[in-house]
Parts: structure tokens; C-alpha cells; sequence
């Protein structure tokens, strides 16, 4: 769509409506905003490594939606032993 | 015959509820059906110049809730279709005069002599949606191709679920083809992936549409118009037919444009 105004450097405005809207969406959905889910990170780090070594710098939460559904997915790399 | 009981929504205002709410119910009643189109926006009412009807009101909703009339009084009998009926909202009361079991008492009393109740909805996520939604079978969640719109509608969504009404089908009202190319408008591809819900139908931005509502005449009647046609197939769809959905790119297109300036038509 619009080809040539990307080429020219220029995002469509409905690409840039979508894009908002997705996040808004996650969070009027589910009531978490980003500060919560820096919070659930850190809180998160702090338990499992009690237990393993982690990579806590690399570690990321985001939230995935499947149609209504939404689902919060951890990615959390283990240090080798 | 008991009728299914469709509440028309959208939480935003202004995005073309009583339009639709109008426009689907002479749609159905001029396929024949039975109808009654119930204005539940209390102290917003608009549903009744939208039809043509607002020189014929004597009763309105509350009036029947209260019992100071029979709910039949209070049924307006369309200019256009004997089987299509128009129950006003009362202009000078407040939302909090009816509710949500009341309409649902309301409702009940009329299912049995109709094909279709159709519930205009006051904008917002309050006590009036309630009330709209309470009697409803089904529900209809109208949408513009805008941010805050579709933020809205989202919210509706959610709180249709919530009252076990759903799932609710969409109609994105006011889709421009041109913006849409230039790349400035989402499609409805866009917004149905966001809000994750089924299309009812998509209702091209057509000036016919205020031209109707000036006249209190619905766009559905209107054969020439692309807003006329999309509320046909929305009506015949909701009936149960399989009707392919409006090309949006069709008006604008190049070569009809082209063939045009030629006097020929596309």
C-alpha cells in the first residue's frame, strides 16, 4: 500500500494506528501497563535465582494475544553450571 | 415465532448506532420480517428522526415501564412497512428510569409477535449499555476505522463477553477506499485483527447517508447508494444469508475513474 512513500521514507498513518492500537489494546485488556511488567520482571529474577543462574540482563516478559486470549510469555536464559 | 433480540453498540459515540439500528430494521422489515426497534439512549433520543417518526410519538419507553400505557400504544407503526415498529426513548427522563430487568420484562412481552427486536444502545459502558444489553440475544458493535473508535469497541467487546452475550459481530461504518490506498486509513483486515471478532459488514463513508437522515428516509431504501447496499447485505446476513462483502476499492478504482472521464461507465 502507498509503496513508493515508504521508499520515500514516509510510514503509512494506518500502519502507525495499528501498531498503537495493538499495545493499547494489551493493556486495556489486561490492566498492566509497562511499569508493572518491569516490576513482574524484577520480582520474577529475584525468585528464580534463588534456585538457578540466570542471565538476568537478557531476561524479557511480553504479552502475546491469540484472538481475545492474552498470554504473558518469559523468556529466561539459564548461565551454563 | 419468538424473535432474536439484537442490541446494537459501540461505547464511542458517533459512530453510526442509530443509523444502523434504523437502517437494519428496514433492511429486515423490507424483507418481510416483523420488527421493532426499541431507542433505549433515555434523554438522547434520536432514533425517531432517524426514522421519520418523531411527529407520531404519543408514548416512549418509560411511559410503558411505568405503566401509564400498553406496550402496543407505545409502538410506533412505521410510514413505510406496516410490519416495522419504533419504540421511542422518553427525552425528558434520566437513564437510571428503567432498568435492566424492566427491559428485559419489555422485551419478553413483545418476543412472541416478533421476527426481530433491535436494541439501539446509548453510547458509554454504564448503566444505559446495561440496560441495552440486558434483554439482548446477540449483540452488533459498531466501529469507525479510528484509534479511539476501535479502543472502544474493544472495551464493548470485553464487556459483552463478560454478560455472556457474545460473541459479538462487527460493523465498520465510514470506510473511506480512497484514504484506505493511500495508505492513511486501516482496512478491515486491520481492525478485525485487533478486536478479534467476526464482520457483519463494512459501510463505505457516503454522503447519501445524512442526505436520508435529513429526510428521515434510511439510506437502506435508497438503490443507488453503496451505504444503502452495505445495510442490505448486513440485513440479509443477519438473516442468515451468505452475502460476499462490498469491494471498498470498487468506486475508486483507476480504471473506473479512467473509463468515467470517458463517459463510459466502469
Amino acid at each position: 500500500m502507498a509503496d513508493w512513500l515508504k521508499i520515500l521514507g514516509k510510514e503509512d498513518s494506518a500502519d502507525t494506528a495499528k501498531e498503537r492500537l495493538k499495545l493499547v489494546l494489551i493493556h486495556d485488556r489486561t490492566n498492566l501497563n509497562a511499569r508493572v511488567l518491569d516490576e513482574m520482571k524484577d520480582e520474577l529474577i529475584e525468585v528464580i535465582s534463588r534456585h538457578v543462574a540466570i542471565d538476568a540482563a537478557e531476561v524479557q516478559i511480553t504479552m502475546k494475544h491469540e484472538g481475545r486470549e492474552q498470554r504473558l510469555i518469559c523468556d529466561i536464559p539459564v548461565l551454563p553450571k | 415465532m419468538a424473535a432474536r433480540i439484537i442490541t446494537i453498540t459501540s461505547g464511542k459515540g458517533g459512530v453510526g448506532k442509530t443509523t444502523a439500528t434504523a437502517n437494519i430494521g428496514v433492511g429486515l422489515a423490507e424483507m418481510g420480517k416483523k420488527v421493532t426497534c426499541i431507542d433505549s439512549d433515555i434523554g438522547l433520543r434520536n432514533l425517531d428522526v432517524v426514522l421519520g417518526l418523531e411527529n407520531r410519538i404519543v408514548y416512549d419507553l418509560v411511559d410503558v415501564i411505568e405503566g401509564h400505557c400498553r406496550v402496543n400504544q407505545a409502538m410506533i407503526r412505521d410510514k413505510r412497512f406496516e410490519n416495522l415498529f419504533l419504540i421511542p426513548a422518553a427525552q425528558t427522563r434520566e437513564k437510571n428510569s428503567v432498568t435492566p430487568a424492566e427491559m428485559v420484562n419489555l422485551c419478553e412481552s413483545i418476543r412472541e409477535e416478533m421476527d426481530f427486536i433491535l436494541i439501539d444502545s446509548p453510547a458509554g459502558i454504564e448503566g444505559g449499555f446495561k440496560n441495552a444489553i440486558a434483554p439482548a440475544d446477540e449483540a452488533i458493535v459498531v466501529t469507525n476505522p479510528d484509534v479511539s473508535a476501535v479502543r472502544d469497541a474493544d472495551r464493548i467487546i470485553g464487556l459483552i463477553e463478560a454478560a455472556e452475550k457474545g460473541p459479538a459481530r462487527l460493523i465498520l461504518n465510514r470506510i473511506n477506499p480512497e484514504m484506505i490506498k493511500r495508505g492513511d486509513m486501516m482496512e478491515a483486515g486491520d481492525v478485525l485483527e485487533l478486536l478479534a471478532i467476526k464482520l457483519l459488514g463494512v459501510v463505505p463513508d457516503d454522503e447519501h447517508v445524512l442526505i436520508s437522515t435529513n429526510k428521515g428516509q434510511p439510506v437502506v431504501l435508497n438503490q443507488k447508494s453503496r451505504a444503502g447496499q452495505a445495510f442490505r447485505n448486513i440485513a440479509a446476513r443477519i438473516t442468515g444469508s451468505e452475502v460476499p462483502f462490498l469491494d471498498m476499492s470498487q468506486k475508486d478504482d483507476f480504471m473506473t475513474r479512467l473509463s468515467k472521464v470517458f463517459g463510459k461507465e466502469g
